[in-house]
């Protein structure tokens, strides 16, 4: 029940909105009660409304608002690239991404492979059932 | 951008220039070409004018003034073509009895429609004419360059026109009906040619026949304006 993801400075989010939506920002400031001050590697520092940002679980050390080298070697430092990559989360958008950029020649290869896979796993299941049958 | 070219002679106000008429003689520099001319302005020589050629009244003048229609030098180009639509390309054709067909598009003919090949052997599509505003170009590319499709154009695909033969009634229907079931052998054989090389290529790519054998449909839940091709 306690809240485990602060607004804090280091703590990285998602945009889920807007024209930077998909972008991994870091918060490098608090504005307001509404507002915080985003950064990240490829965009320009700028501000945004909390409402436009996913919390997610990783957090860098900083000091509040670095400069641009600071921040990008932190974020090298405790590797948040890597760790977003890793995380369910993560791992989720880019299977989306993926998924979204099939020619349709791979949506048909993608077709054969389900149904290949499901004949194997068929024929599995079958197997152990005669098994336990007998 | 080339600098702006400078004006010996830039307008004041409407109407009145900086510099005055002799001035500008001598900025223009006309002192020195008349002195290298020799005292004379240099002129070119005058060309000599055809002498006029006598026009003769019309024997004939019409009634009434007929307007002339204006002149039309309009020449038709075939269709732009899609950046999509390329020769070698992967279409799926939306129309017609092949609708959900994944065909291999071989050129445009001078009509703008698309040749375009199933192979025939691959999924029953055969040489065929497809216009381009029916079709979906897919980023899926076949190596056509050993096909040689020269010899096909428009007037192939056109309906032959039987010389007209005068017979009675009863026997109309009966001839009729044998002529024109059979596709010509030339045809056929056309159709084995173009299609030999194109299955070697097709062969070289996995999963790429069954591909072509397969028709296009859309599945529930895919949203067609999100699906990329």
């Amino acid at each position: 029940m306690p809240f485990k993801r602060f607004v804090e400075i280091g703590r990285v989010a998602l945009v889920n909105y807007g024209e930077d939506y998909g972008k991994l920002v870091v918060i490098v400031d608090v504005i307001d009660q509404n507002r915080a001050l985003v950064d990240s590697p490829d965009m320009v520092r700028s501000q945004m409304n909390f409402k436009r940002l996913s919390l997610t679980d990783i957090k860098i050390d900083i000091k509040r608002v670095p400069k641009k080298k600071v921040l990008v070697a932190a974020m090298e430092a405790a590797d948040v690239k890597g760790k977003w990559e890793k995380s369910s989360w993560g791992r989720k958008l880019i299977v989306q991404k993926r998924r979204a950029s099939l020619n349709d020649f791979d949506r048909f290869k993608l077709m054969i492979a389900k149904i290949k896979k499901a004949g194997v796993v068929r024929q599995e299941l079958a197997k152990l059932k005669k098994e336990t049958a007998s | 951008m080339a600098p702006k070219q400078k004006t010996r002679n830039p307008e004041l106000i409407p109407g009145v220039r900086k510099v005055s008429r002799s001035q500008m003689y001598h900025k223009r520099g006309l002192w020195a070409i008349k002195a290298k001319n020799g005292g004379k302005f240099p002129v070119h020589a005058k060309q000599e004018t055809l002498a006029a050629v006598e026009e003769k009244p019309p024997k004939f003048y019409p009634a009434d003034d007929i307007k002339k229609p204006l002149s039309n030098k309009r020449t038709a180009k075939p269709t732009k073509l899609r950046a999509s639509v390329t020769p070698g390309t992967v279409l799926i054709i939306l129309t017609g009895r092949f609708k959900g067909k994944r065909v291999v598009f071989l050129k445009q003919l001078t009509s703008g429609l698309l040749l375009v090949t199933g192979p025939y052997k691959v999924n029953g599509v055969p040489l065929r004419r497809v216009n381009q505003t029916y079709v979906i170009g897919t980023s899926t590319k076949v190596d056509i360059s050993g096909v040689d499709v020269s010899k096909f154009d428009d007037k192939y695909f056109g309906k032959k026109v039987e010389k007209k033969k005068k017979k009675g009634e009863t026997e109309f229907f009966e001839a009729d009906k044998q002529e024109k079931n059979t596709l010509p052998a030339e045809k056929k054989d056309d159709q084995k040619a173009v299609d030999a090389l194109l299955l070697k290529a097709l062969e070289a790519v996995p999963d790429l026949k069954a591909y072509l054998g397969a028709r296009f449909s859309l599945k529930a839940g895919t949203k067609p304006h999100e699906l990329v091709f």
